[in-house]
Parts: structure tokens; sequence; C-alpha cells
């Protein structure tokens, strides 16, 4: 079914896809998005797909548990927020903020991210979330990581560095993938192993870069004719010698 | 460089046991977490420093077993004193950041000390809440500034206006926030069937809910803070409440780090974290940057419940609180949470817990007069919590504006807690801030509930006596009346901001 979102408020635009979803409806297009919030925010329902032609505004798919969402075009800030299943897949760029907290499914941006993306992301046993990104990042990629796995893969650079300052920071558990050439001044290796990603790594991620390339028109060849770094943290206790019982 | 040698700061406690008396049942060596005694022929101090949590005097059934604080004479020096000579040594060992638990033990001011409630004498008269009933029912949450009332087809009067969700609660005090993790899961059992057997409310700190727990899910408030720990759309869409907490009175500013040895297989599943790992909570939320980022997680919330729960910010009391709790009102939250500095935490480095933060007593005077001079107290309930250690601390803080207190610290003495300050060590002797199963299995829920729901129960029945002598029959009419209070021994400028004159006046 389709919906026209012109005009329409975000709390009554929500209304009318929670009400589509609670009907049965399966397949909801929104055409005419312009800068309306919470599409999909704890939206449930695994067999629903929700396209969103314009352009969504803030924490798109936030708390989102099982839904698959298609952004045909750039999205804002807070997307994934802590999202806990179904796929986003966003066909131009991103903003801030991007997954934050998140606990399971997947996002794939084709193009760049900007700061604070994928910070504080967990995992546990079956439920382990992924983002990949097309493009570059900003500052503070996969800060205080602590589960999950973070690929970004700088396809189109657009003059940019592949990643921010302060990568990784905090890192305690998951894992960050960096295709191609990066700057290694992004990455402390105080807290984080650094290491080329050998074949049983790459294979974990193979499932991801296919979908991300079936979804963007690329190659999977494309994407792997640069070798990928693999970011893990040396400690799953990063902090652990920061503190002293006080007398 | 940290030095591996053993530290050489004395402990400040010793066990003194009555060994003639003694009838060697070892219940004492083996009751303490911290291995702080032993036995070798008979009961001695252990390997470790005792921290006075008095779980071997509490139970030994001889009552041979003393706790004395250390001899450890030194020249007196009022700058100097032992304490503080002996944390700079802590340091020297170790460069580490000096890390202590529950709220600041500073001797600061306690400034309810210095209010007076007041009664009805000759010219008004009080009441007797053992004959006439007494009103302590609440409702948190926004009120409409105004009521519409139209007529329903079957031509009576039907209320027009559409109220936001209201929190109903028996009491005025709800337990604070305090997290699986930060507690054992048989701590946070106790007092969620407390609050279900009293009909309040209690918090599940921002740890998740565990699923042993779904069934206490109505009558919890669930956090949202900033390291995302067990949020999903379940855990949302079953609570009472959702709260997003910034931050918190023992540290403000601060996130937390709950250690890697207190992550066990309960706490790894409900935070999503693998087991040992650290359970990092950031400082900031990184969605939160200003007020109308809060406003945009606040929404993001409700869109998520469908707007069916009320949606709270709890910060911790700082410099510019007026202005911080007008504009989270603004924000649209449902309650703003106050903690002042005096507020209890599972861990936070000392120099932060002993000087960060403003009274809580100021801090609620000070929001409630902001919101009413913005004119949107309505739109927000305030509940206030930091050291709130009897019944006479609740009335004095519905007297100066909050709607209900939450109640962290005197909740867990009730559950056993000596106060040791021990909790980020994961050694609790009686099991509520441990997350080892040998102690934590003798701490008895359906016992401990009992004695929390007692506490509730009591100090209700000693609001009500307050409230008769007031001459009022409902809590209600205490709410921001100032008026019924009067200061002692504070300066001119406490008792203008508390709104508050001096006894006398």
């Amino acid at each position: 079914m389709e919906i026209d979102a012109r005009g329409v408020y975000y709390k009554q635009l929500n209304e009318q896809i929670r009400e589509a979803v609670g009907r049965g409806e399966t397949r909801i297009v929104l055409r005419n998005v312009n800068g309306q919030r919470y599409i999909g925010g704890g939206l449930r329902g695994d067999d629903v797909t929700v396209e969103v032609n314009g352009v969504p505004g803030n924490d798109l798919a936030a708390f989102m548990d099982g839904p698959t969402v298609h952004v045909m075009n750039n999205a804002q800030d807070g997307c994934a927020n802590t999202m806990n299943a179904g796929r986003l897949f966003v066909h131009g760029d991103a903003g801030d903020v991007v997954g934050y907290g998140m606990r399971g499914g997947s996002v794939h941006v084709k193009g760049h991210v900007g700061y604070r993306v994928g910070i504080h992301m967990k995992a546990y046993k079956t439920q382990s979330p992924v983002i990949v990104a097309g493009g570059t990042a900003g500052d503070f990629f996969g800060e205080y990581l602590a589960g999950g796995t973070l690929v970004l893969l700088g396809m189109e650079r657009d003059g940019k560095p592949l990643v921010g300052d302060y990568c990784g920071t905090g890192i305690h558990g998951g894992q960050i993938y960096l295709r191609g050439a990066y700057d290694p001044y992004h990455v402390s290796t105080e807290h984080i192993a650094v290491a080329e990603a050998d074949a049983g790594e790459m294979k974990a991620i193979e499932k991801d870069l296919e979908a991300f390339a079936e979804a963007f028109g690329f190659t999977l060849g494309e994407i792997l004719s640069e070798p990928f770094t693999v970011l893990r943290p040396k400690s799953h206790r990063p902090f652990g010698d920061l503190y002293v019982n006080r007398p | 460089m940290r030095l591996a040698t053993k530290s050489t700061v004395p402990g400040e406690f010793v066990q003194v046991v009555h060994h003639d008396r003694c009838i060697k049942c070892k219940r004492c060596v083996m009751g303490c977490g911290f291995n702080a005694l032993e036995f070798t022929d008979r009961v001695m101090p252990g390997e470790n420093p005792c921290v006075a949590c008095h779980f071997c005097t509490d139970h030994c059934p001889q009552q041979c077993i003393q706790i004395h604080e250390r001899p450890y004479a030194q020249a007196g020096h009022d700058v100097w004193s032992p304490a503080m000579q002996k944390r700079i040594v802590r340091q020297a060992e170790s460069g580490g950041v000096l890390l202590s638990a529950m709220g600041n033990d500073r001797p600061w001011t306690v400034l309810w000390d210095n209010l007076l409630l007041d009664a009805c004498q000759v010219t008004n008269p009080s009441i007797d809440p053992l004959r006439e009933p007494m009103e302590l029912r609440t409702y948190l949450g926004r009120k409409p500034e105004r009521i519409e009332v139209e007529t329903g087809p079957d031509g009576k009067p039907k209320l027009k206006t559409k109220i936001a969700p209201q929190l109903r609660i028996s009491t005025p005090i709800i337990f604070a926030g305090m997290s699986l993790g930060s507690i054992s899961l048989s701590a946070q059992k106790s007092l969620a069937m407390a609050a279900k057997k009293i009909g309040t409310l209690w918090n599940t700190g921002e740890g998740g809910l565990h699923e042993d727990l779904q069934d206490y899910a109505d009558c919890a408030i669930v956090q949202c803070a900033s390291g995302r720990f067990g949020v999903h759309e379940g855990y949302l869409r079953n609570s009472a409440a959702v709260e997003i907490k910034i931050g918190q009175g023992a540290k403000p500013g601060i996130g937390g780090h709950l250690p890697g040895r207190k992550v066990s297989s309960d706490i790894a599943g409900t935070r999503m974290i693998p087991i040992g790992s650290d359970a990092l909570s950031p400082a900031p939320h990184h969605d939160i940057y200003s007020i109308e980022d809060l406003r945009q997680l606040i929404y993001a919330l409700k869109e998520a419940t469908e707007y069916e729960k009320p949606v709270g910010v709890k910060i911790a009391a700082v410099h510019n609180v007026g202005a911080i709790a007008s504009g989270i009102v603004r924000a649209g939250a449902d309650y703003v949470y106050l903690d002042g500095f005096r507020g209890g935490t599972g861990a936070a480095p000392t120099v932060i817990r002993d000087n960060v933060g403003i009274p809580v007593e100021i801090a609620l005077a000070a929001v409630d007069e902001r919101l009413r001079k913005d004119g949107i107290r309505h739109e927000a309930s305030i509940i206030c919590a930091g050291s709130i250690r009897s019944s006479a601390d609740v009335a004095k803080a519905i007297a100066l504006g909050a709607d209900a207190v939450a109640i962290g610290t005197a909740a867990l003495i009730t559950l056993g807690c000596h106060v040791c300050q021990q909790c980020h060590t994961g050694n609790c002797s009686w099991g509520i801030t441990s997350q080892r199963p040998e102690l934590t299995r003798r701490l008895d829920p359906s016992v401990r509930a009992e004695m929390a729901a007692n506490l509730l129960e009591g100090w209700t029945e000693e609001l009500k006596e307050i409230l008769g002598a007031l001459g009022v029959n409902a809590v209600e009419s205490l709410r921001g009346s100032r008026d019924r209070l009067r200061g002692v021994n504070l300066t001119k400028e406490s008792l203008d901001v508390l709104g508050v004159k001096h006894a006398g006046e």
C-alpha cells in the first residue's frame, strides 16, 4: 500500500504506518517524505517492508524490531537508534549517530556516514548487529563498541579520510573492518589490536558485503579489490586498571 | 607505574573474637564475602581487611564477635587526617582513580535536619488519622492546564480533555533506580515484590529487565541510559514508565563502569555483553547534546510506546538545575527526577562522589520555583531523591515541592545493607551488591520483600500522622506548601533559595 506523507506530521504518519502493519499490510511505500521523524520507530513485524521516498527525519527505525526499511534518498541523524532486529538500507548518505546502542539486525548505507556511528553496539549469542557503510565516516566511529561488526568500505571517498579521529576509542567487544588505506593516526593502538583480515574474518562478513553489493549495484569483486584491516579490542576490560579501591 | 606489592595502607577495622564464648561453628568465616576472617585452630582476622559490613556479627549465634576501629594513633592534625594520608599513599602505590560506593560520606550539612514542620494548635484543628481517612495516593505525570467536559451520548458529562498517561502510586515513595549488576537479582526481586505489594514502583536502573522479573514489569520504571543496556521495544512497552537517565547524584557528569568481575551470566544476558566484560555506560548519551536532542529521544520513546507510557528524565542536582529542569519539561518529559549530591551509587570516583553536585533540598526548591515561574509546573511531576532517610524527609521534600520521593540506600538497608560502601568490589556479604552465587543466594527475596514493604508501610503511617498534625487530609494539600516549613540554623541565602522562613517568623 502507499501512504502520501506530504504535509503529514510525524505523529500521524507513524500512526498510519502502525495501523497499516496492524491490518496485516506487509509492504508499505511512503511517498513525499520530508523530514518526518521516527519512521519505523518501535515497529514490529519480520515480514514488513517499508520503502521511504523522500528524506526521512531523525531517529529513523529507532527501537525497530524486525521490519526492513529502504530509504531511497539520504537519511538524517540517529538512524537505527537502539534497533533490536530488522534491516535498514539507505540508498544515499546517512547522518550522525547511526546505530547507537544497536542490539541486532543490519544497517547498510551506500554512501558516507557522519560522526559517532556505531557507538556502543552490543551483541549476545546469536544476536549481533552489523553496520556496513560504503563511503567514509566521521569521528568516534565505533566508540565504546561492545559487540557486533562495523564495516567501512570507502568505495567513494570524495577526498575525505576513510575514518575520523578517535576510531574505536573505548572498544571492548566486537570488531571494526576498514577497507583499503586509512591514516594510522586515526586509530589508537593503545587499546586496539590492528591486523589484516584473514580468510575466516572475511568469510564472517561475506553475507553482509553481498547484501551491500546487491542493494546498491556493486560487485563483490569491486569490494574485495582492496585489503581489509580488522580492529579488535586488546581487552574486554579497557579501564580495569584505571581504578583503585578507596582505603 | 603500579607497584606490584600489596598495599601498605592498613585496614580501618579489625574483628575481635571472644574465644571463650566461640563454639567454632565457622559461620562468620564462611559468611564473610571479603575473606577477612580465617580459621586456623580458632577464628582469626584473615588475609583481607575487615570492611565492617557486620555480616559476621549479625549471624554469630554466640554474639562473640565484634568489629572495632583499628587503633592507629597518629600525631593529631586536622588537615592531614589519617584518612587523607591513606588516600594519598593508595594513589602513590597505584596511580589510579580512587573508587567508592554508596553516597557522599563527607559531613556536609543535611538541610532536612534544619527544616521543621508546622502543626495545628488552637486556631485550626488537627486531624486524627486513626479516625479519618488520609489520602496519600499520588499520580505522577503531565497534568492538563485545564479540564474540559462535554456531554456524552448517554447525556452524562464526559471528560473531553485527553489526559496524558499517569503513574498511580499508593504512597508518594518509590524505589530508586538500581541496576541488575550494581545489585543482585535477589535484591532487585525483593524491591520489585515490595513495590507490587504496596502499589508503588521499583526502577530497573540501566541494566535491563531480567526475564525472572517480567511479572514485575508493570510496576517498573525502566531506564534508558547512555549504555542502552537491555533497552528494546518489549522492555519499553511492558513497563509502567520509561526513564531517560542523564545523571546520577553520586556522580554527575560521569558514566558508569560496571567492573567485569560483576558481569555474571545473568548480567551478560540482560545487558547483551560477554561474561566478564566491563559494562561501560558513556558519560553522555551520544544522541543527546542539547535540550532539542533530549526532546528527540523523549519523543522517540513515546513513539515506540505509542504514547501510552510516561517518559521521565533523571538528572543529578547541579548548579543551574532550575534552568535545566525547565528545559527538560519543555522537551516533553512527564516527570523530572532530581538526584541530590548525597545520592548513592554502585561505584563512583571518590573525588566526584564527594565534591560534585548540590544538595537536593536546594535543587528541589529551585526547580519547583522555576517551573512555577515559567508556568509549567503542572506539565511534569517532580521526584526527589538522594539520601531520603525517613518519613520526615519525605514530608519536608513534599512541602518543598516534590510530588514523590525515591529511596535507594534506605531500601538497601531493609535488605541487610550496613553501608560499608564496598558495592563496587562485588564482595557484599549480604548478597545485595554481589553477583557471586554463594553470596546472593543467602538473600531471600520473600523475607526481604516483606521488610522493604514494612518500611514503606511504616513511613506511610508516619506521613499520615504528619498530615494529621498539619490539619490536612491529603498529601496534595502539603505539596509545595513551604509555609508549613521553618528553617533553623540556616543562612539567609539558604532560606531564600528554599523559600522558607526562619523559625519564629
